[in-house]
Parts: C-alpha cells; structure tokens; sequence
C-alpha cells in the first residue's frame, strides 16, 4: 500500500506549480501527523477501556499507541521542517497554529515516559498511565482550538471546502498515501505488541527455569523455543 | 459537601499557621518580576509584553505552590486517612482544587499590584475589575489541573520534576487565553474588544477539564 501511494507520489500526482517537487514531502508529512493525532486519541480511548475492565492489555495498548505516535510524531516535526524550509524559507515559523499545537502535544506526550518509568508498582503504572492517557487524549483537541485561535490561518486546510482545490489526481494519491500511512501504523503496533508479549513470556520461562535449576541443582534442562502467539 | 469543607478548613488553617506556600509564591513572583526588568532591560511594559510577563511568572510561582499541595498527605499519612474514611474520593481532589485556587488569588491579590508598581505607567485601576475576572477564571484552570497533575506526581519517584512537565504544556490553552485577554486590557490607551472571546475560552477549558478531572480522579486514589 504504502509502496503504491510512494508510486504514486513519485510518478502520477503533479507536480506543484508554486513549490514544485519539494511539495510532494506533503504525501509524507500530513498522512503521518493525521495518523499520529488519531493515534494519541485513540491511546485515551484504550486508557478508558483500562480503568473501564482493569484488563492489562488495554494498558498496553495505550502504551503502544502513544510510542508510535511519538515515534511518528518525530517523523512530522523533521518533515515539517524540511518542507518549512522549502516553502517558507525557515525551518520553524510561529505563526503556523498547526505547528505549534503540534509541538505542545508532542511535548506534552514525550512526558509519558517519565512518568510511566517512574511507578514502580505495575498496576498504579498501569492505571496512572491511562489517566495521563485520557487527560492528554482530551486535550488535545482543545489544544488546536486554542492555538488556532491565537494565530492567523496560513498552513494550508487541505481538505475543507474552502481549500479544496486539490486536483483529483493530487487527491487520490494522498488519501492512498493516508491510507497507506494509518496501515504501517496499525502493523507497527501489532508488532510492538507482539514482540512486548513475547518478551513477558521468555521473561516468565526464564524465572521458571531459574527456579528449577535452584531447587534442583542439577544441570540447567534444555532451552526449549516456545513460538510466540501473535498478539 | 461536608467532607471537601472539613479538608478545605484543615488546608487552609494549616497554610495560615505554617505560612509555607503562599509567601514563598509572593517572594518567588516578585523576585521573577526582577528578573524580568534585568532579562528584558525595560522599565515600563504595556501590552502583550505586560501580559506575557505577567501570567509566566504566575504561571511559574503556581508551581510551587502545587508541587507542595500533597506533601503533608504523603508525609504523615494523610492519603490513608481519606481512603479509610467514609467519603468519596473526589472530596480531596475538589478540596485541594479548592486550597490551591485561594492561595492563586492570595498570590494575585499581592503580585497585581507589586507588578503594576513596578512596570504599568497608569491604567491598572481601570484594568483591575475586567483583569480580577481573567485571573479569576485562569486560576480555576490552573487549580483543577494542578490538583489532578500533583496527585499523579505525587506518587511517583521523580515527583517535583515531573509535575512542570506534566503541567507546562497542559495549561498552554490557559497561557494562551489569558495573556491574549490581559493584552489589550494592559494597553494604552485599554481596549476591552476581543476580550469576551477568551473569556470564553478560559471558561471552556475550565468545564471539560473540570469535568474530566472529576471522573478520572477516582482511579487515583485507589490502594
């Protein structure tokens, strides 16, 4: 997918008559801090099932929801920069609400980790961790309106009416480009889930065997390869 | 209701004994002021530089007072107490809003005026009224966040660092709305247009954070 939008990008969308080639880092940069939004918001969503059924997995979930948006978060503040640079002459500007709202959030969210590593006892992480989920997931919307308010409108409003004068070709391939962008971000965080599931399982084995061994005093017994389930 | 009055009394009696909080906001606010005149090389500011320099330092002097707002819980038990109680929870976290809110507008009531000696020409009595509503709404943002964010800090191992990480960006909306209302009050000639918007704004922030402070807190406080 994610293949077929970069073809896509690179040899059937237009290119831009004001910017140029330079533009076509805008199938990379907006695909990623849509994604990475949604992604914080739904990390809240996933710490409110937590406290909701004090199932640890839905903690976990969170927590790799907001590790990848953080992970594309810095993808969408290095774009952003480059295509500043290209198009506005600087690497950072204040003027852009977008901008800034989005470096506050990401602020915000790399606090996470801090926070998270500093509770010891795991169910108190776990329940601290989605009520800075949910917290942050809230505020991040306001967040834009507040910005929004305090600056004048210049980054562009790609999709809403006003604006909306993407060609259809420019159009198509950025909803691929989109699309393909959410997949790669759903992947990453089956993947991370999975190796974390893994990972507490070879974790559980190797007391388990260490135990043995103690009690036993005999020879450590084989290492036996347990497959992980996925998820 | 009884229970977030009997904690509010207790905190407050306990702040005008100790004297630990608000005096030592006042000092580090006025000490900021200084700072700035030297940092900024001005005399005199009016407009959005008064408002800037104005919430930062409040902004800043408010962390001190959160970062103490659960110590005495921690340190002699007080947390066990009022889950051993028969009350609800959320009685503490209205009760420590509540406390920190009061200290805010002590701390207002004596930085106002130390800052309009220091940097306004003249207009701050005009400004007061439409200034007092501002800093009153302002404080309930930043009350409601800091007694949420302090009673997650507070449990952790890096407590009094990771409550400004937590707080800064978290109260960015409040920063915002109530230098952008203060700017043109602090004008000369002083303007009101424009500052209803972010009264509105402040008012909002206020609501959905006080709402959802009031249903996550619950899972605070449990063990």
């Amino acid at each position: 997918m994610l293949a077929t939008a970069l073809a896509l990008v690179f040899f059937y969308a237009p290119n831009d008559a004001d910017q140029g080639f330079v533009q076509k880092i805008f199938y990379v940069h907006v695909p990623l801090a849509i994604v990475a939004l949604i992604g914080f918001v739904v990390a809240g969503l996933l710490g409110a099932m937590h406290l909701r059924t004090r199932d640890d997995r839905w903690d976990y979930r969170s927590y790799v929801a907001i590790h990848m948006s953080v992970i594309f978060g810095v993808g969408v503040l290095i774009t952003g920069a480059i295509w500043a640079k290209a198009a506005w002459g600087k690497w950072w500007v204040w003027d852009e609400p977008t901008l800034v709202s989005f470096l506050i959030v990401f602020l915000l969210y790399v606090t996470y980790y801090p926070l998270r590593y500093s509770i010891e006892d795991p169910q108190r992480r776990a329940r601290y961790a989605s009520v800075f989920a949910i917290t942050a997931g809230a505020f991040v919307p306001v967040n834009f309106i507040a910005v929004r308010l305090a600056e004048n409108l210049v980054h562009p409003r790609v999709l809403n009416q006003t604006a909306g004068d993407m060609p259809g070709e420019m159009r198509l391939t950025f909803l691929i480009a989109l699309a393909g962008m959410a997949l790669l971000y759903v992947t990453l965080v089956k993947l991370e889930l999975t190796s974390k599931h893994a990972r507490g399982q070879l974790r559980r084995l190797r007391r388990l065997l260490e135990e043995e061994g103690s009690s036993s005093g005999a020879a450590p017994p084989p290492i036996v390869t347990v497959p992980a389930k996925p998820e | 209701m009884r229970p977030v009055a009997a904690i509010l009394r207790k905190d407050l009696v306990v702040e005008l004994r100790t004297k630990e909080s608000v005096p030592s906001m006042a000092i580090f606010a006025v000490t900021t002021f200084v700072i700035f005149h030297f940092g900024l090389d001005r005399d005199r500011l009016e407009g959005e530089l008064a408002a800037g320099v104005l919430w930062v330092t409040l902004l800043f002097a408010a962390i001190l007072g959160i970062n103490r707002l659960f110590v005495a819980e921690r340190e002699q038990g007080g947390f066990d107490g009022i889950l051993m109680a028969p009350i609800e929870r959320t009685s503490l976290l209205i009760a420590k809003a509540g406390a920190l809110f009061s200290y805010l507008l002590a701390l207002e009531l004596i930085a106002l005026p130390i800052f309009a000696l220091f940097f306004l020409s003249d207009g701050f009595w005009e400004a007061l009224p439409r200034l007092l509503v501002v800093a009153i709404l302002a404080d309930f943002g930043l009350a409601v966040m800091g007694a949420l964010l302090a009673s997650i800090a507070v449990h952790t191992r890096a407590r009094d660092l990771l409550l400004p990480l937590l707080l800064l960006p978290l109260t960015v909306p409040v920063m915002i709305a109530a230098a952008s209302a203060t700017k043109p009050l602090l004008s000369i000639p002083m303007e009101t247009s424009g500052v209803g918007k972010w009264l509105a704004v402040l008012a909002l922030y206020d609501l959905i954070f006080g709402l959802l402070a009031y249903a996550v807190f619950d899972f605070l406080m449990e063990d």
